[in-house]
């Protein structure tokens, strides 16, 4: 590497006072300098908030309902949770015939909600939320009663809306689905 | 060549005067000095300012970049290959299970040194003026580590892995207003999975060790514009104006390496002692029983077994906030130096200490057996009952040790501050114990490690 040639320390160039208000060339391109940079990192940022934006729509098409096959309906007995892994929901057919899907997210933090047969409970391992078989919530830490999804039944044959989940404080008797009389 | 060699000497042993530029040892020195001051305050070298704790902290980080370079070279970021691959790492690698165990555990001990860090700047007074920027400096890096370690935690995909990232993720949900946007942004979806891994992956192994390495740079020359450290005095010493100086070679470096080569022995022998945990694979339709977040988020996750979600959060973040802005309260900036500010400072902290030592116990069983086998208020909603009661309780607790300690301790309003932090440093280091011990199936107090 070559030696930088030692500036001259004293004799600095004169420069002619300028008049209040006016700009200096120097300035002025400095000040174009630092417009170009500005804009530069404008646009840097603008590349990384578009690339990880999340996508809107997931692959595939976004209106199309992912309904899950549940099973005929005879298939329920009365006062049974039935899970499904696959569609991460639980079909409850309740004590007078009505059917519910329930989502088996846990409302608090997510964790998977099991059903313990004996306790009659959904029991949440991770912060001992527990919901009744509605998904009502009996015990905090849970801020509100499992979400459910909608329930289709055609030919007799429980079809369950998995794509959309709908999100409730509580339980509501109009929340569940009768098997059509007739 | 045999000249060059000749003319090499130790770099730490003292040097002839008038030596080649171009010697190694030369160069060696213009690097070293390039990020090491050449004089540091004698006073600053003492143990017991430092405990030796940010130059472990320096190791801990080195150590991380090498294995994790090494484990890059094995790990497969996807769902179905990831815990596989590292199964075959752990069996099939030479020194595949050291080297992932040694960034097991240096994370892990790196968080702990981090933490005592931290205490040992905020006690000494070390986060006052000139050091206030870097005290925010130093917050922002434990942020980061933090962030490393959870998203690293997700990475070998098991059980443990899956479902303490999960209920980290499902706090996100509940900061107010834009919760369950970021938290589809982080997880790149409405459940963890494929995406969820992507993200952490490149986070963990791209964005946040650069983060980290060019923000310790800023730490240290924000260090040797304070100056260098915080001199330590008495506190009834001015703080002096030109302190003793001695020469940082060997002063400095011969502890520096002390310290180095001891955390790499220690970080060595636990890793060829006890093996990193790695549960069962994946299963996104079992949560284990109980499920438990990683300990540095364990007093957060028994928060939320009390308090209602938003006001555990949102109480975790003022306590987080009062931390950060801590050295731009007024009144805050005559102690730097002084251990716990005064003798009385150290007599409340003490106290402090002693009083949330017993409150978080009683507290948490009074909550567990009293008010909840009574089912608390069962008619008002949870944000209520679990939420803004507790939390306005709190608020009281806070204002009465205020009270207590500048009524009946006449205690100044640095040391009343530096009070409220250990009262609620030492709850919530309370919290994480409780939960990692003491919480068995169903998240019931119990004996956990049995
Ligand atoms: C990756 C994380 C970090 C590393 C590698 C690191 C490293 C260091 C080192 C080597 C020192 C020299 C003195 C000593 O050893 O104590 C230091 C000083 C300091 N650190 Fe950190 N640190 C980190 C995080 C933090 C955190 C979390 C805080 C505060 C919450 C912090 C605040 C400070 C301050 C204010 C000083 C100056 C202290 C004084 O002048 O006495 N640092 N740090
Ligand atoms: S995730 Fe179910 S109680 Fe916390």
């Amino acid at each position: 590497m070559k030696a930088k040639p030692s500036k001259p320390a004293a004799a600095p160039v004169e420069v002619p006072p300028l008049k209040e208000g006016t700009v200096s060339r120097r300035g002025f391109f400095n000040f174009l300098w630092g417009l170009l940079g500005l804009a530069a990192l404008v646009e840097l940022v603008w590349i990384a908030v578009s690339f990880l934006r999340p996508s809107k729509q997931p692959s595939g098409d976004p209106k199309a309902a992912t309904v899950a096959l549940a099973g005929p309906v005879e298939s329920f007995a009365a006062g049974t949770v039935t899970a499904f892994q696959r569609g991460q929901f639980y079909l409850v057919r309740l004590d007078d015939g009505g059917f519910l899907a329930l989502s088996c997210k846990c409302t608090h933090l997510g964790c998977t909600v099991p059903w313990v047969e004996k306790e009659k409970k959904f029991l949440c391992p991770c912060h001992a939320s527990a919901f009744d078989i509605t998904g009502n919530l009996i015990t905090a830490p849970a801020p509100r009663a499992l979400d459910m999804f909608r329930i289709i039944i055609e030919n007799n044959i429980l079809k369950v809306e998995t794509s959309r989940t709908i999100k409730r404080s509580g339980f509501d008797p109009k929340q569940v689905t009768y098997l059509q009389k007739g | 060549m045999i000249e060059k060699l000749r003319s090499f000497s130790f770099p730490f042993a003292s040097h002839p005067r008038h030596e080649d530029p171009r010697s190694p040892h030369r160069i060696f020195k213009t690097l070293v000095f390039h990020i090491r001051p050449r004089m540091v305050a004698e006073r600053t070298l003492r143990f017991t300012l430092t405990f030796g704790l940010g130059g472990m902290a320096v190791v801990l980080v080195l150590l991380q970049l090498l294995t994790g370079t090494l484990l890059k070279f094995a790990y497969e970021p996807f769902p179905a290959q990831a815990y596989d691959s590292l199964i075959r790492l752990q069996t099939e690698y030479t020194f595949g299970q050291f080297t992932r165990n040694i960034h097991f555990w240096s994370a892990n001990i790196l968080v702990g040194v981090l933490l005592l860090h931290g205490l040992r700047v905020f006690l000494t007074g070390a986060f006052q003026p000139p050091r206030r920027a870097n005290w925010i400096v130093g917050l922002i890096l434990f942020v980061l580590v933090l962030a490393s370690n959870l998203t690293g935690y997700l990475l070998p995909w098991d059980q443990l892995a899956f479902w303490a990232t999960t209920i980290c993720l499902g706090m996100l949900e509940y900061i107010p207003g834009i919760g369950s946007l970021l938290q589809q942004w982080v997880m790149g979806g409405s459940q963890i999975g494929a995406a969820t891994l992507r993200n952490f992956f490149a986070l963990h192994t791209a964005v946040l060790p650069a983060a980290i390495v060019s923000l310790m740079a800023y730490h240290f020359w924000r260090i040797r514009r304070a100056g260098g450290l915080v001199v330590l005095r008495s506190a009834n010493e001015t703080p002096a104006e030109k302190p003793a100086m001695v020469p940082s070679n060997p002063h400095l470096l011969m502890r520096e390496a002390a310290v180095a080569l001891s955390v790499a022995a220690v970080v060595s022998a636990v890793a060829l002692i006890f093996d990193a945990p790695l549960g069962a694979a994946a299963n996104p339709g079992l949560s284990p029983n109980p499920t438990k977040a990683p300990w540095y988020f364990a007093g957060v996750q028994e928060m939320l077994v009390h308090f209602h979600p938003t006001f555990a959060l949102m109480i975790v973040l003022a306590m987080g906030l009062g931390v950060f802005i801590l050295p731009y309260l007024g009144g805050m900036s005559a102690s730097a130096g002084v251990w716990f500010a005064s003798a009385a400072g150290r007599r409340t902290a003490l106290f402090a200490a002693a009083a949330a030592g017993v409150a978080t116990p009683l507290a948490v069983v009074l909550d567990e057996y009293v008010v909840g086998a009574s089912r608390w208020m069962p008619d008002w909603p949870s944000a209520v009952s679990h939420g803004a009661i507790p939390a306005v309780l709190l608020v009281f607790v806070l204002a009465g040790l205020v009270a207590v300690l500048t009524k009946a301790f006449g205690s100044s309003r640095p040391e009343a501050a530096q009070a409220v932090f250990v009262f609620l440093l030492v709850g919530f280091v309370e919290l994480a114990a409780i939960c990692v011990f003491f919480r068995v199936e169903g998240m019931k107090l119990g004996w956990a490690l049995r």
